[in-house]
Order: C-alpha cells, then structure tokens, then sequence
C-alpha cells in the first residue's frame, strides 16, 4: 500500500480514485510529508478540503485515521492521557482487604488507562494518519505539548514508562488561521496553503461529488463561485457550500442560472445577510 | 545548486521572509527527493520548507521567479542549468531559431491560445512578443515596466481584450446579462494571465541580462503591514484593506490569551465542590473565579483634512474593530471645526458605508477648510469635555500641522487634566516633526506619550499597548493650574 506514494504524480493519481481533486501543489506536498516524515501543517480558509485531505490520504495508504479536534481549553488529559479517577477510586473501596502495595500495582495499569488521540497514535502498531483539526484554536500550553510529541513521538506516563512509537504517524495538522501559530511549530511542519480552487478545477470537484450534475451547470457555478468570491465579503462561499448549491440546484431542477436563481438560492451560498445584499447588489450592477 | 539556494534563502530573508536555519536545512534535504528537472516540483517543495506563511507567498513567487529562471531551449545551456523541458508548444513556433512570424500572425497565436487556454503556447507566444517588440537592449539601464509598456502597446492590448470577449460570448451562445457579465470577468483574468506572462519573460531577460540579485532588489516589495499609511496608493489601499480584518483578529486573540493568563480571582467554591465530584467527594482541584477585565473608554479624534483622511481612515477602522476591548468607543473628525461620527459607526455596519457617509456628512468644515487644531479643541473642549471623566482615554490621531494659527494648546492641557491617559498619534516620520506649521512639541507637553504611527504594524502596536494599560489610581499634576500647591492626590 505504501508504493502508493511513489511520485508526486502517483500521489495525485490516487487521491483522485478516491473522489479528492488535488492540484500540483497539494501532490507535491502530500509526497514530501511521506518522504521526509515530516508533519503538514494545512492552511486555509473554512471548507476548502484541509480536513478532506487528511481523510483521502488515510484512504489512499490504508493507514488508520485517528483525528484530535482542538478547541480551546484542550488540555493534556482529553488530548493524551488520563487516568480513570472513577473506576480507581471504585477499585480500590471494593477492595478493602488487600494492602496498598498491590492495589497500586493494579489501579495504575492498563486497564484504567484512558488513551486519548496522541497517545493512542504513539501506541498504534500499524501505521496510523493522525488528524490535528483546527490547532490554532488551543492554548499555548497545549500547544507546547504537542510539540513535544510531534518532535519526539514518545511519551513519558509517569507510572507505566515511557511509551515510543514504534511506526511514524503521517500528521496532519490543519488551522483556519484565526491566531498566529508559534514559530516553533511552524518550523517542524511542511506548510500548505490552500486557496479556493480554480474554476476549471471547482467544476471538476462539483461534477465528482454532486453525481447528474451536468457540465455547463458545473461550469456555471463554478464561474458564479469565483466572482463572489472576487466581492469583498465577510465570509466567502467555500467549496463545501458550492457543492452545497449544486446539490440544491440539482433538486430543485434548474438547468441554467440566472439572476433570480441566484436571489432565490443564495442563502446556500452565503450565510450572512450583510453578504448576501451586497452580493446580490454587485451583480445587479 | 546548494550555493544558488543559499543565495535564495538570503534574498527570501531579505524581502522580509523569516527562514530560519532549520528550515533552509530542511530545505537543502527536501530537493534531494524531488526530480530537479521539475519546475513545479522544485517550487513546490520550497514554498512547503521554506514558507510558513500566506502572507509571504507572494514575495516568494517573484524571488523564486528571479532566481530560478528558465533557461530558453536554444540558448547554450550552463553546467548547473536547472531546466525545464522545452514547452511542446516551443518546437513550433521557433522553427528556425529565430522569430518568424510578423506582428499579426504573432497577435493571431496569442489570441487562439487565450481562447482555448492552451497555457505553453500562451507562454511561446509571450517569449516571441518580448523578442520581437520589447527592444530589450542588454546593458541598458531602464526598468522592465518600461519594456512591458511597449510591448503591450504594440500588440494593442484592448483590441484583443475586446476579440476575446466576443469569441467567449460566441462560444456560449444566448447569453442573459449576469453570465455576459461573467464572461467578460473571465476574459478580463485571461488577458491579466498573458500581462503576466510577458511581465515574467522580460523578467528572466533581465535577470540574463544583470544578474540575479541586481534585479531582486528592484522587484522587492514591503509587506502590506509596513506599507505608510500617508502615501499609500490605491493599490495599497486594497491591500491594506484585506489585512486589516486578520490583524485585528490576531490582535484581539493576543489580548483575550493575556487576560486569561492575567491574576486569578477567588475561590469559587461551588464550582470546586462540583468539580470534586468527579473525584469521590475530595476536592483535588480548586476552581477561581473570572477577573472581569479592565476595559478602558476611548474618546478617539482624528483629524480628517486633506492628506490625513487615509491616516484617519485606517485608525477608525481599526479601533472599530477591537472595539470590544472598549467599554465605551465614541469617534469625533475635525478639519477645523470638530464633529460626533459614534452613530455612524455603530457595529454591524459596512465600514466603507459609514466612512463615505462621513465624509460627506460630517460638519467638520467652519471657515475655510483647512486645519484648525486650536479651534477644533477649543471645540471639543467646550462641547464634549465635561463627558470626559479619569476612566477615559483620549486619542488625537493628526500631524498637528496648524497653518500657522494660534495653537490655543490650554485647551488641550483642559483635556488633559480631565482624562486618564491622552495619546497623540503621528503619521509623519519624527524629524518632520515641529517643521514648517507642525506645533507637536506644543501639544506633546500636555500627553502622555506621542507615537509616530506610520503603518498598520505601528497601529497595531499602539492599539495593544491601549487595551492593557493598567488603570491609573493617582492623578498626575494638573497641567492648567498655575499654583503647584493646590494639585490634588485623587479626583472626587
């Protein structure tokens, strides 16, 4: 499975079987980070297939996904490890006769060991695709400690030992960029920054997910996609919801867009109001 | 090759691109994977190690166009040439080795590869229009904008922008008007593809012609964020636009981490008995109280009259946008009578709405439109100043250029006295400072500090440092009393 990611061009090659339309640059980057064994750190703005790409690349190398999604408070016991406080304290009021000696050997082992993403990747004896979504919405703390685990791929727990992996995760990190991420972990990491697609390729997308869409109808939307996206919105209308759109144009039947289609559906396309009128006043223009 | 990409690492540094040393490693080990034949292959892979940023691709781009030029099929290739192979379309139109074509069939090639996007015979084509019509003289002295000028000239840019509209409007057949509309974008984007195009060829030219670096140097921009606000251009303004909602996001994050790693507040002890029973009934770990943060209120005013209006534009703007670091946030302009402009910037609005409806709104004009700063604060002073209390922080953004009129700076001393912290915000660099009509230093005795602000990374940096100011418990001396002995230690 792994000659899979052979060339650039295999990459690319086998991303596409698996319905994800990457561009050179992607490729490029995907085969690297096999190459080199190095994280990819993924950029960009929401719904372009950052979380998408770790998926198919799973896919592709039949390796195992396991995904962390951050959110701020993360900490070091729901992204590694904790102990199972509960099932200890129960353990050891059930057993009152023994003495601590050998309670303690038993309450600190596997058993009561609850492995958290990062630890469960370190562990895994197949090759796995360890997820990171949406880092830059942790603290630094947390961040501190996944740069320790990305540096060295092993981790001390204090009463079991010190656990190394015995495959290198593929990692892929991904942030919308809502902070500056630390230069220190932006060093370990290949970056990728990926931008909404080309029209030529967002009809290629739309025509590989949304099936029975016909092709003018792709090239349509797609066309429609770029100029919003060229008007200076709040948030732009990423790929995910112009699959969206085509899905509901699709249903609804429609062959061709014009104006009125636009006013009656673009509340799949933007969700905000702000949005949606200048939108709707720029192209009456 | 190793020398070539130490140089590029140099000239990525500086165009203001951080490559650190690790990642020029990582960099150096990366190629050695790549098939360096491969143009895209090897742009690719150091844009992955050498660029963490989106901000930076773009003076990447231009570094790595200068510095990794390609080599033309039929010149003599160097020991450590870094070729592509020749487009497919190269063969047929170099024929003999030398431009074949006349100006009309060379017009009629670039239009059908527009047309049907055949992207290598777009670029055999721009090569040839360079050779043929750019005059490129090697040893001349003159910039490539030149050479792009003449050569889109000659090929009469919009009678072909015009040919390529119709035949993609052709091409579709009944049109309504949003997809015409649509169209002639798109056609518009093919045509900026060939300007850039011939742009990157008379590039490599000069690079051939001048050497790597010399040319480097002339292509180099300044990052948006260092761009000065005063004589930025329209340009600039759209670009400085984009940014602005990223920094203040950025910003805004920065602050909200500093006040959670600020002081803790009491125990909570509800929240710790609850915590506690995760654990059995034993509270292991404590929970505190949020400290509510200290959020100052700003009285921000800026001077609007004729070379300000952008400088006056951006602090608006961005001030508006951290507004949630502010208790209260109230804008008044002046040119030299002063005006209340808080309703037109209320949140949820447009910002360029709101500044346009300023600008001709605003009653800030009173004799004969030109600065007046002794008047506008005299105004202020008289009108706001009894809203002014010692939670308030007092912003004038201006050059404090008065046209040589009376400065009346007791006004501002009034202001002073009242506020907690009075700033002043300067675009003009510092030695221009008390030149000609600039009475800074008459002002600058009565504020707390004076910033030159220049750019959006100084704005930034000022509008941080006013967020997290610590609130003052003692008032300083009062500026507009005359008897030191009847200063007092804390305002009623």
């Amino acid at each position: 499975m792994e000659s899979v990611l052979s060339s650039p061009k295999a990459v690319a090659d086998a991303l596409r079987s698996v319905d994800y339309l990457p561009d050179d640059r992607i490729a490029q980057v995907a085969y690297l980070a096999q190459t080199l064994g190095k994280p990819v750190l993924v950029e960009g703005p929401a719904g372009v297939g950052k979380t998408e790409l770790a998926k198919a690349l799973a896919k592709i190398t039949g390796r195992r996904l396991i995904r962390l999604q951050c959110y701020e408070g993360l900490d070091e016991s729901r992204a590694l490890y904790e102990w199972n406080y509960k099932k200890q304290l129960l353990r050891i009021q059930a057993d009152q006769d023994h003495d601590w000696t050998e309670i303690e050997g038993d309450i600190f082992s596997e058993d009561f060991l609850l492995a958290r993403p990062l630890l469960e990747a370190i562990r895994s004896t197949e090759p796995v695709v360890l997820l990171v979504d949406e880092i830059d919405r942790v603290e630094m703390e947390t961040e501190a400690l996944l740069l320790e685990v990305l540096s060295d791929f092993q981790v001390s727990i204090p009463e079991l030992g010190t656990v190394t992996a015995s495959t290198r995760p593929m990692v892929i990190l991904t942030s919308n960029n809502t902070r500056e991420l630390s230069e220190a972990l932006k060093r370990r990491c290949l970056f990728l920054h990926v931008a909404y697609p080309t029209p030529e390729r967002e009809a290629e997308i739309l025509r590989a997910r949304v099936p029975g869409l016909a092709e003018h109808l792709a090239k349509e939307i797609a066309r429609v996609a770029r100029s919003i996206r060229d008007m200076d919105l709040k948030k732009a209308p990423s790929v995910s919801e112009t699959i969206d759109w085509a899905m509901t144009l699709l249903a609804l039947g429609i062959d061709h867009i014009d104006r009125d289609v636009i006013a009656d559906t673009v509340h799949v396309l933007l969700k905000y109001q702000n949005d949606i009128e200048r939108a709707m006043k720029e192209l009456s223009d | 090759m190793l020398g070539l990409l130490s140089a590029f690492v140099e000239e990525l540094r500086q165009v203001g691109v951080p490559v650190s040393m690790v990642e020029s490693i990582d960099a150096m080990n990366a190629v050695q994977h790549i098939d360096l034949g491969d143009r895209t292959a090897l742009k690719e892979t150091l844009r992955a190690t050498l660029v963490k940023n989106a901000r930076h691709e773009s003076a990447f781009d231009t570094a790595f166009e200068v510095f990794f030029a390609t080599r033309r099929p039929d010149l003599p290739a160097t020991t450590d040439s870094r070729d592509s192979e020749p487009a497919p379309g190269d063969q047929a139109m170099q024929g003999s080795g030398g431009g074949g074509m006349d100006l009309d069939e060379l017009i009629e090639a670039l239009y059908e590869a527009m047309r049907s996007q055949d992207f290598s015979a777009l670029r055999s084509a721009a090569r040839q229009a360079v050779d043929d019509l750019a005059g490129i003289e090697p040893g001349r002295p003159v910039g490539g904008t030149y050479y792009l000028y003449r050569t889109l000239r000659q090929l009469d840019v919009d009678a072909l922008t015009e040919r390529l509209i119709e035949a993609m409007l052709g091409e579709e057949g009944e049109l309504d008007e949003l997809n015409r509309r649509l169209v002639t974008e798109e056609a518009g984007l093919r045509i900026e593809r060939l300007r850039e195009e011939i742009k990157e060829e008379i590039r490599r030219r000069l690079v051939e012609d001048r050497g790597h670096e010399a040319v480097a140097r002339t292509l180099r921009q300044p990052l948006v964020e260092e761009i000065d606000l005063m004589h930025a251009t329209r340009t600039d303004l759209h670009n400085l636009e984009q940014v602005i909602e990223p920094l203040t996001r950025k910003l805004a994050a920065r602050l909200a981490q500093r006040r959670r790693m600020a002081a803790r507040g009491r125990l909570d002890f509800r929240k710790t008995m609850r915590t506690s029973l995760a654990t059995g009934g034993v509270p292991i770990e404590p929970k505190f109280r949020h400290v509510r943060p200290h959020r100052p209120e700003l009285f921000l005013l800026c001077d609007i009259s004729g070379s300000m209006a952008t400088f006056a534009r951006f602090t608006l703007q961005f001030t508006y946008a951290m507004g949630t670091q502010f208790s209260k946030l109230r804008a008044f302009v002046f040119v030299d009578a002063v005006d209340e402009v808080t309703d037109h910037l209320k949140p949820g609005i447009d910002f360029r709405d709101a500044l346009l409806r300023i600008t001709t709104e605003a009653d800030v004009v009173w004799l004969d439109g030109h600065s007046d700063y002794g008047h506008a604060l005299e105004q202020f002073s008289a009108r706001y100043g009894r809203e002014i209390t010692p939670r308030s922080t007092v912003i004038i953004a201006g050059d404090a250029r008065n046209n040589y009129r009376d400065a009346r700076e007791r006004y501002l001393a009034e202001i002073a006295d009242n506020c907690q912290s009075l700033y002043w915000l300067n675009p003009e660099p510092k030695a221009y400072w008390d030149s000609g009509d600039s009475v800074m230093s008459r002002y600058a005795r009565f504020c707390d500090e004076v910033f030159e602000v220049r750019n959006l990374r100084q704005l930034e940096t000022f509008v941080e440092r006013v967020a997290t100011q610590p609130r003052r418990a003692v008032r300083r001396r009062r500026y507009s009393s005359t008897d030191p002995a009847s200063v007092p230690m804390f305002r009623p």
